[in-house]
């Protein structure tokens, strides 16, 4: 339009752009300054959800035991016991069950975290991180009245309390971290491309398969050539759920790949999570 | 125009597309295989956007629907990203809208909480700002009811109730104040004013040429995505009065 130079003008007013990415340091300390936000947003999710219902928070644990239930009925009573010879099925069952529902809604939320809050990213210009990390703060919020459940029910089906399950809550925590990554590597890629809500459901059912949550997968695979229970602990999600049964349940192990791959896996994933969507901060909220 | 102020905000050869759908589902970066299906449609909302606002401006912005206006306010707020041209700021603006509502199943009292934490506020802040926001809003008896549940005009109230708890360089307001009823819109301007005072920069879209001509003391004229026209309220306000 006309000849003014804006951008010179703006450098000599010492205005920075708007919308600019920040370097990652600073963009990860204006995270932690906001950290509330997120916390009290997974908390008030949690109550907005469940306010409507008779029950209340009591649906916080009952839908996974109810679940469990289903599973326990089809797989401890229909199945053939094969596949489980050996176990305390129920404390088995329901702690892979539990422990499984902290990754599948992580992933499930996480993924839907930035699409599905439109009107909040586009309304108010915060660090886009919190609403994926938001995600997974309700869940740790959930599994924590889960674990108290799990254990009345680990004492109730005959399993000695001890202190390796003073372990468990250092496991959660490297669960938690790998969480993290899957959801803010799923939130990312959801608003590249919605059709990936369509996909997330699919990938979760494959996990839990390949998870072991009703059978034992060290059990299952122990006939089949070496290299395929490798394959399986090197799934993450396997490893941290086998690392918490092997801590609160008699006879069940952990070897060396799956504590390592639980270390790499956590680690790994958050840093990548974070970088991965701080990469694409200035797309959220775009269309 | 006060030539002698800081400028606040540089907003230089500013271009804004969207990429939608025909079918209106907005899908992003499938440059090489899907985008030549399905008819995307690519709306070029701002065209070469440039102008400077100083301290203590406030500044009105009028236009036809689908002008611009409210893509302008998105771009200032860095809630839009631009294809070409930038926008330079003090401070990060903060925009006010008029799809109000925070998170609809949640309740008032906690949209209040969310949205001061959201703005950067501690919790501290927040519960000590509370009662002045509710206050402003005037709505104490909805607050225990969830936000979905609000008028237009109450869920606008809070929404500006919440923004200006905290002090903003920079203000952006988007027909906030046309819902709001007589007395709130007062009280609002009021507000606005006061700001200004503080050496803020406010920018006020709205169809109410009485509350530009109230409020502002320069306007700008959007019209199918370019400046139209930039200056003196009463001026730019007359023109266009005559071109509609």
């Amino acid at each position: 339009m006309t000849d003014i130079d804006y951008p010179a003008l703006a450098r000599e007013a010492g205005l920075p752009r708007v919308g600019a990415r920040q370097p990652l340091p600073a963009y990860l300390k204006e995270t932690w300054e906001r950290r509330h936000f997120a916390m009290r947003l997974a908390r008030y999710r949690i109550e907005a959800q469940l306010s409507q219902n008779r029950l209340g928070l009591f649906w916080v644990v009952l839908n996974p035991l109810l679940q469990a239930a289903v599973y326990g009925f089809v797989f401890g009573l229909i199945m053939d016991r094969g596949s489980r010879a050996g176990l305390n099925f129920i404390p088995f069952l329901v702690t892979g069950f539990f422990c499984f529902q902290f990754f599948s809604n992580s992933f499930n939320q996480g993924a839907k975290s930035i699409t599905g809050n439109a009107s909040l990213v586009r309304s108010l210009g915060f660090p886009r991180i919190l609403l994926p990390l938001s995600a997974v703060f309700r869940n740790v919020y959930e599994l924590v009245p889960m674990m108290v459940v799990l254990s009345f029910i680990l004492v109730g089906f005959g399993e000695r309390p001890s202190w390796t399950w003073l372990l468990v809550p250092p496991i959660l925590f490297l669960f938690g971290m790998f969480n993290v990554g899957v959801a803010l590597i799923a939130a990312r890629l959801t608003v590249h491309l919605r059709d990936v809500t369509q996909m997330v459901p699919i990938i979760t059912r494959l996990v839990l398969y390949m998870t072991g949550i009703f059978y034992s997968l060290e059990q299952v695979l122990a006939d089949n050539p070496p290299w395929m229970l490798t394959l399986a602990q090197l799934n993450p999600v396997h490893d941290y759920i086998q690392l918490v049964r092997t801590m609160v349940l008699e006879g069940q192990e952990v070897n060396t790949l799956i504590v390592v791959m639980a270390f790499v896996g956590a680690i790994g994933f958050f840093i990548a999570g974070i970088v991965f969507f701080w990469s694409a901060e200035e797309r959220y909220g775009r269309d | 125009m006060t030539e002698t102020n800081h400028p606040t905000i540089v907003v230089d050869n500013l271009h804004v597309d969207y990429k939608t759908f025909a079918s209106g589902k907005a899908a992003k970066d499938r440059r090489s295989l899907m985008s030549r299906q399905r008819g995307v449609r690519v709306v070029h909302a701002l065209k070469g956007v440039s102008f400077v606002a100083h301290e203590g401006e406030s500044i009105g912005v009028i236009g036809h629907n689908g002008s611009g206006k409210s893509t302008l306010m998105r771009a200032i707020a860095g809630l839009q990203q631009p294809v070409k041209g930038a926008v330079y700021a003090a401070s990060r603006p903060a925009l006010l809208g008029v799809n109000a509502a925070l998170l609809g199943d949640l309740t008032g009292e906690k949209n209040v909480v969310l949205g001061g934490l959201a703005l950067g506020m501690s919790p501290e802040e927040v519960a000590e700002r509370y009662d002045d926001i509710v206050e402003f809003s005037g709505i104490r008896e909805f607050m225990d009811m969830p936000m979905q549940t609000y008028s237009s005009g109450m869920a606008a109230r809070l929404r500006f109730s919440i923004a200006i708890s905290r002090d903003h360089q920079i203000l952006l307001v988007d027909e906030a104040l046309a819902v709001g009823d007589k007395a709130f819109r007062e009280k609002s301007e009021q507000r606005i004013r006061d700001m200004r005072e503080q050496a803020g920069t406010v920018f006020l879209v709205s169809h109410s040429m009485r509350s530009i001509m109230e409020t502002c003391t320069r306007v700008i004229w959007i019209d199918h995505g370019t400046l139209k026209m930039d200056g003196d309220p009463k001026e730019v306000v007359r023109a266009y009065k005559k071109s509609t």
